[in-house]
């Protein structure tokens, strides 16, 4: 199979489902947020393909679309890892020691020169302005789980049973989405 | 279906009885944060040991209120005192477990069936050690008044029932039974309740403003757009109490003339969305939400969108051109929302906790709410407590009570036996104050005229190891990130000032950029258009106001006072201590320590980075930060 044939087979069942979702959420302008939002959770970002349909479908430019789905902290343009790793950095996990929190996962997962995703496509490391959680500061947030009152070493050792966990589930290949 | 006040309230009777007749409740907070700490596995371990203890009782799940004499375990809201989480809470004897682990499941079942208590468990006052059965004779509850939060953590918030058994839609059933819609604006202006938002705009002002507007249809918003770092105040009264939220938004879209209701959250808390859209469903299918309330003729929807991630969709215009699914930049008023709002339709916008006070003041009338509080802040307050201090968490207080008795004796101080240095209000938006301020109380106007704010109600503590111009830096990277850019003094003046703290900071400041700084400042707030540009500078400001002197001592005398600025560390080599080893100079990435084997190393301050890395390796504690 050629690339290009696969490429517009992949286009072709991803619109099946942006269809859905616009089946789903109402297709009109006021629901664009949401519509953005569902895509982002189904696929981890934004594709091009998808903007381009939703844009047609609900009227408007691919420019106004483009212009929401860069605006918001939520969305991405490039596809995130299968773990989304948010160290949060409010006000009351920032006092308590987050930076230090934040460098040590860049070190561990040898993310450098703005890299925010690892080369294998499992993680992705991002800082979140404040999750709510501030009572039990600092906080990290692996997709939806959070992880409380942390120091650089516990971090370090909640990456390191993902990293475990992902290595037997390749032997046994695993190929169930964790979020 | 409820159709009827009447039918509601042999409803809340029934329910009332059946929560009576259960013996024993143990109530699991499963808020964010005693969630993250392990709580739903706590709750599964309680209903286990429950099924093992139970022979002949009753097990009845959460939301199941026909069970007689049944020992209940119930999933809860915020407690508050979320660092001693999992909480569990047993009624009625109101004992306070903190810090439950599944294995204590049994203990606590069994202890609880002999009505006795596990005494290791119990709160302890963190600062004195000072264990406590019920802990709200400590000091972290005894001085709260939980109005709002009354529900929190006393009911399952997925339980409409548990709601109603407690009083819950009363307000709404006497706002549309009794009383008019201007009556009910009358009465929340009359109870003087302000915007908990921030802002502290009279709450009924708003409504009557937006009353009087001909144009149809109208709506009710709800700002759960909870963005400051530091505050979770909004967060969990959703999660713990959705329905009074709901309720109050019902009551306000009574009194406006409104039919339909938009919830707007943000996307970083999903508990809550989810709370709030069960609650929705719940009551739709009581048939308290919809059409032709309790046989009144008033219909109400409701919906929820959810945010997407940006802070400066707090700024109401800023959030209904979000939930419009544009992007989320503010623009100038008026036109006000009251007047064109969402859809460009007259609109009402409040924060949770206004909605959240709106039920009790139709039930309990204006003047009980008016007792509350001080002559012109009145009521309570929500504020989360948190940062550098012993007790961090969920706090609800009257106005007018002190920062000081707020962070000492409900928070018990600092920890580690470190001095407090200034306690940040009203997040980025808000000021820094020194302990010269902590004898002010907190209401709208005094924090204003200390160059802070209440704001929605965040107070971050920090102490004598943060340092206040990182500190300042760290809420100008915050505003100069959130800064949607739409007005070049927000745009550009936060990312220079942000360049002039990061320069301070980073050992390279004059006395020049404390001035500049000053003065873009003043700009950045005379020339923004919306609260964000306006605030932008205050943490700078309210900084520079009172810690100048730490400012200064960065650029004039090259020291962090606070020792946290890595740009002004300084290593060095104690020749008495050291032997030699080399591993010092092995670990320095940059290179900069060199010596001979056996005779001791020296560190070239030109060429060091001050990372702290030769500290970390020497066995021996040769190498000193100074």
């Amino acid at each position: 199979m050629d690339t290009s044939t696969a490429t517009t087979r992949n286009t072709a069942n991803r619109l099946v489902e942006v269809e859905e979702i616009l089946a789903r959420r109402g297709r009109t302008p006021t629901e664009l947020i949401g519509v953005l939002q569902d895509i982002q959770e189904r696929w981890h970002y934004l594709p091009e393909d998808a903007l381009n349909y939703v844009a047609t479908t609900l009227g408007m430019s691919v420019n106004t679309v483009f212009g929401v789905a860069t605006f918001y902290a939520q969305f991405s343009l490039e596809p995130k890892g299968k773990y989304l790793v948010r160290i949060c950095d409010g006000t009351a996990c920032h006092v308590k020691g987050s930076t230090p929190i934040y460098e040590a996962m860049k070190k561990k997962l040898d993310l450098r020169d703005g890299r925010v995703t690892t080369a294998d496509g499992l993680f992705t490391l991002e800082t979140v302005a404040c999750v709510g959680a501030c009572g039990i500061a600092p906080v990290m947030v692996i997709n939806d789980q959070v992880h409380s009152q942390l120091t650089p070493e516990a971090a370090e050792m909640i990456i390191d049973t993902l990293m475990a966990r992902e290595q037997d589930g390749a032997e046994s290949s695993d190929e169930v989405e964790p979020r | 279906m409820i159709t009827t006040v009447p039918m509601l309230q042999e409803t809340r009777a029934a329910l009332a009885a059946a929560r009576e007749r259960q013996s024993v409740r143990i109530l699991v907070c499963t808020g964010t944060g005693c969630a993250a700490n392990g709580a739903a596995a706590v709750y599964a371990a309680l209903e286990g040991a429950i099924s093992a203890h139970g022979g002949g009782v009753d097990i009845a799940r959460s939301g199941d209120h026909d069970a007689q004499n049944g020992h209940h375990v119930v999933s809860t809201g915020c407690r508050g005192l979320c660092a001693a989480g999992p909480l569990v809470h047993i009624e009625p004897s109101g004992v306070l477990y903190t810090h439950v682990t599944p294995d204590d499941a049994d203990e606590i079942v069994a202890a609880t069936l002999r009505g006795e208590v596990v005494h290791r468990l119990v709160y302890r006052d963190p600062a004195t050690g000072e264990a406590y059965d019920h802990a709200e004779e400590s000091p972290f509850y005894r001085r709260q008044v939980r109005q709002v939060l009354a529900h929190c953590g006393n009911m399952d918030p997925e339980s409409i029932e548990e709601y109603i058994s407690l009083g819950g839609y009363a307000g709404l059933a006497k706002a549309v039974s009794e009383m008019t819609p201007e009556q009910v604006c009358e009465q929340v202006l009359a109870s003087k309740l302000r915007g908990r938002g921030g802002a502290g705009f009279p709450a009924g002002l708003k409504w009557n403003l937006t009353r009087v507007q001909p144009a149809t249809p109208k709506y009710v918003v709800c700002n759960g757009d909870e963005g400051d770092p530091g505050a979770f105040m909004n967060r969990s009264l959703m999660e713990g109490d959705p329905h009074r939220v709901l309720e109050g938004m019902m009551i306000a879209g009574y009194a406006i003339g409104a039919s339909e209701g938009v919830f707007y959250v943000r996307a970083e808390y999903p508990l809550a969305v989810r709370r709030l859209r069960l609650a929705i469903a719940a009551a739709e299918e009581m048939g308290l939400l919809g059409d032709d309330i309790l046989g009144s003729g008033f219909s109400f929807h409701a919906r929820i969108k959810e945010g997407a991630g940006a802070f400066v969709c707090g700024e109401e215009t800023a959030l209904l051109a979000s939930a419009e699914g544009k992007r989320g930049m503010p623009r100038s008023k008026p036109p006000y929302p009251a007047s064109q709002g969402l859809y460009g339709q007259p609109t009402v916008i409040n924060n949770v906790e206004t909605l959240g006070n709106v039920p009790e003041i139709i039930v309990r009338g204006a003047e009980w709410f008016r007792s509350l509080g001080t002559e012109r802040s009145a009521g309570t307050k929500t504020f989360a407590l948190t940062g550098k201090v012993v007790n961090a968490g969920l706090v609800e207080i009257p106005m007018g009570f002190t920062l000081r008795d707020m962070i000492f004796e409900i928070g018990g101080g600092v920890p580690n036996g470190k001095r407090f240095k200034a306690v940040q209000i009203g997040g980025p938006s808000g000021g820094c104050l020194p302990e010269s301020q902590l004898d002010l109380p907190m209401d709208y106007d005094t924090l204003q005229a200390a160059g802070a704010m209440v704001g929605s109600g965040g107070l971050v503590v920090i102490d004598e190891d943060n340092c206040i111009v990182e500190f300042a830096r760290y809420f100008m990277q915050f505003i100069q990130n959130e800064s949607c850019g739409k007005c070049v003094a927000c745009r550009e003046g936060t990312k220079q000032m942000l360049a002039l703290l990061q320069k301070i900071v980073d050992g390279q400041g004059t006395l020049d950029d404390i001035a500049l700084l000053e003065e873009l400042g003043n700009v950045v707030k005379d020339a923004s258009l919306c609260m964000l540009g306006k605030t932008a500078a205050n943490p700078v400001l309210s900084t520079l106001r009172y810690f100048r002197d730490e400012y200064e001592a960065h650029v004039r005398d090259r020291v962090c006072p606070a020792h946290a600025c890595q740009a002004f560390r300084r290593f060095t080599i104690n020749p008495d201590k050291c032997v030699g080893c080399s591993r010092c100079a092995k670990a320095c990435p940059a290179g900069a320590i060199s010596g001979t084997i056996k005779s001791p190393f020296v560190i070239d301050q030109e060429q060091c980075v001050r990372c702290g890395a030769c500290v970390e390796v020497c066995r021996l504690g040769a190498v000193e930060e100074n």
